[in-house]
């Protein structure tokens, strides 16, 4: 007998109250890779910043775990925790905005779809960005525009080096054009942050696509990625339906960026606070 | 345009229209043959073709305003260009190993003063169209922009740009030489300039694509010309999962020009002759060259450094939020 059936017995022996409960924490003991299927302890699995044990699949993270990954403990100062998105279209599909907004927000606990503050990373200070998948596809509206360009514009003030970790399927449309006008309203953000010689390092992250890769996730410095990350400006599907063929295995993945030349390096999860320390930490300014 | 030429690309609400001014003119023949005065007549009839227009075209909806914008006969950077420079000659080339048609440049003398113009170039025809890949530009296409835009800033020009894409050519090609790469460079770089920037959409603002020629001191937009963040077709088949509510999607998304000068995007409505663009080019070039004249006077007439800042202050006010404790 297997460990799983054994948890199902046990699962099917027990009263119907009890049994809800014991299905959630065993949901969330336990970890399927969505590639190897391999299952692992949650712990050791967070413990190995969600990379998988047995394949090193990088699994999605949500912004929270990233910036405990990433900065150093206690040292987290959020910036615009209290900007929030509202509907200036009143915009609605299959579904109003507003609805969608209310509903993301209760399931995610996050106003939008981006985190920022600054902190230190292995006692360097930084500005950092995180974006996060889980609110609406990590879309870019006025408020992911807006919360980046303040992080991006304080550390111009303070002469802090920015990071962004990027995870998107690009423009918001259910803010229309507003959304669109956040990549140049970043781009000037970041030219004002270059003239002052300080550095920014965008990581792109599984998937990283649209308006945000036409914008600040390709005007790094350095440019990092994850592994296998899906990174593109026109979505696959949209270009197989135009030019009617079959795109190649790894098309738009960082591997393909890498060889392209428009990424800098590849560096595994695990690995990435300390590269990133190493970089700033190159980037230092003399002293005299 | 003759009117039978005209009538092979008659837009559905165009039609009525049409019809009506092709009676006039049938009975202006037939009185002039039998010698017949019907001039009052006449009058009447065209007084009613002007109720008509006027009525058609001040309550177009988003998608009707779409086709408009796309209307094969809606005049093209080139064709603005050649009617309002008094001098022109294109350039060429990225200079990393490609010269895109679907965007076009060079050099003009625009009353009287040099000025760098660039744009979006659609073709006339399905052949011209194929050549100028339907005006959706590649990375190389951007990076002329790029390389045009420099030139602008070194010898003190102004840049007048002219957006008209359905959006930035998606293909593998496109991917592999870093078309984000390449937009994204713009957006930035546009910041940088000493020089005024002027930007006009003439017709169709597609996307990333539109945008990154598109960082501008002033941003005008032609009456029926529209700017969105997706296709409406895109949007529907993302959002209504159905293609066929393109039409809801052009609502929703507000891209017409009154729509996104309520929202505070654009600066400028340029009207458009009664019946659109494409009905009297002439008259469009010389709105067009009046608020061009107008807005270089007034950008020369600042410093470099105000015209950084307008630019960035511009751009920084745009979006929508709440902030502060929930109520």
């Amino acid at each position: 007998m297997s460990l799983f059936d054994w948890f199902a017995n046990l699962r099917k022996n027990e009263p119907p109250v009890q049994k809800r409960q014991e299905r959630e924490i065993a949901d969330g003991l336990w970890t399927k890779c969505s590639v190897c299927s391999a299952v692992a302890y949650t712990k050791d699995l967070k413990n190995n910043q969600f990379v998988c044990l047995e394949c090193g699949h990088h699994t999605r993270v949500n912004s929270d775990e990233r910036i405990e990954q990433l900065v150093d403990k206690e040292t987290w100062q959020p910036i615009g925790e209290d900007i929030r998105p509202t509907d200036p279209l009143a915009f609605s599909d299959r579904k109003s905005y507003s609805d969608r907004l209310k509903d993301y927000q209760a399931k995610t606990g996050l106003t939008d779809a981006v985190k920022t503050g600054t902190g230190l990373i292995e006692g360097l200070p930084i500005a950092l960005g995180v974006m996060d998948f889980r609110f609406m596809g990590g879309s870019m509206g006025s408020v992911v525009g807006e919360k980046l360009c303040r992080l991006i514009e304080t550390a111009t003030d303070q002469s802090f080096p920015v990071v962004i970790i990027c995870a998107s399927g690009g423009a918001r449309m259910q803010e229309g054009m507003l959304s669109l006008m956040q990549m140049a309203k970043i781009s000037g953000a970041l030219h004002r942050h270059q003239e002052h010689k300080l550095l920014y390092i965008p990581v792109l992250t599984h998937p990283t696509t649209g308006g945000v890769t036409a914008s600040f996730a390709m005007l790094g410095d350095i440019i990092l990625a994850e592994p296998k990350a899906t990174i593109g400006f026109a979505g696959r599907r949209v270009i197989e339906q135009t030019l009617r063929e079959k795109l190649p295995e790894d098309f738009q993945t960082s591997e393909y960026l890498l060889q392209h030349g428009f990424v800098d390096e590849i560096i595994p999860r695990t690995q990435l606070k300390k590269i990133l320390a190493q970089l700033i930490s190159l980037h230092q300014p003399i002293s005299k | 345009m003759p009117k039978t030429e005209r009538r092979n690309f008659l837009l559905d609400f165009e039609k009525p229209l049409c019809e009506l001014e092709a009676r006039i003119q049938q009975i202006r023949e037939l009185a002039d043959e039998n010698q017949v005065d019907v001039s009052e007549e006449i009058a009447q009839l065209e007084a009613r073709a002007n109720v008509l227009r006027q009525e058609i075209f001040s309550s177009l909806t988003p998608a009707q305003r779409l086709q408009l914008a796309r209307h094969p006969r809606r005049p093209s950077t080139l064709d603005y260009i050649q009617a309002i420079t008094e001098e022109w000659i294109e350039l060429h080339g990225d200079r990393g190993g490609s010269d895109d048609p679907a965007l076009v440049g060079g050099i003009a003398r625009l009353n009287g003063k040099p000025v760098v113009m660039l744009g979006h170039q659609k073709g006339r025809d399905t052949k011209d169209n194929v050549a100028r890949n339907f005006g959706m530009a590649t990375p190389g296409g951007y990076r002329k922009a790029l390389r045009l835009m420099n030139h602008a800033n070194k010898f003190g020009m102004p840049i007048v740009t002219f957006i008209d894409t359905p959006g930035a050519w998606a293909g593998v090609d496109a991917e592999k030489l870093g078309q984000g790469e390449a937009i994204a460079y713009n957006l930035r770089q546009m910041f940088s300039y000493d020089v005024p920037i002027i930007t006009t959409v003439i017709g169709e603002g597609g996307s990333g694509g539109a945008l990154g020629i598109g960082v501008a001191d002033h941003l005008f937009m032609f009456e029926h010309s529209v700017y969105t963040v997706a296709s409406p077709e895109a949007c529907a088949a993302i959002l209504w999962k159905d293609a066929k509510k393109s039409g809801q999607a052009a609502s929703a998304l507000k891209i017409t020009s009154r729509d996104l000068k309520e929202l505070g995007l654009i600066d400028r409505i340029l009207t458009e002759p009664a019946s659109g663009a494409h009905s009297e080019p002439l008259e469009a070039a010389a709105t067009l060259k009046q608020n061009l004249r107008e807005s270089i006077e007034k950008l020369s007439a600042m410093t470099p450094e105000a015209r950084r800042k307008l630019r960035y202050s511009k751009f920084r006010q745009m979006g929508i939020f709440e902030q502060g404790e929930i109520s």
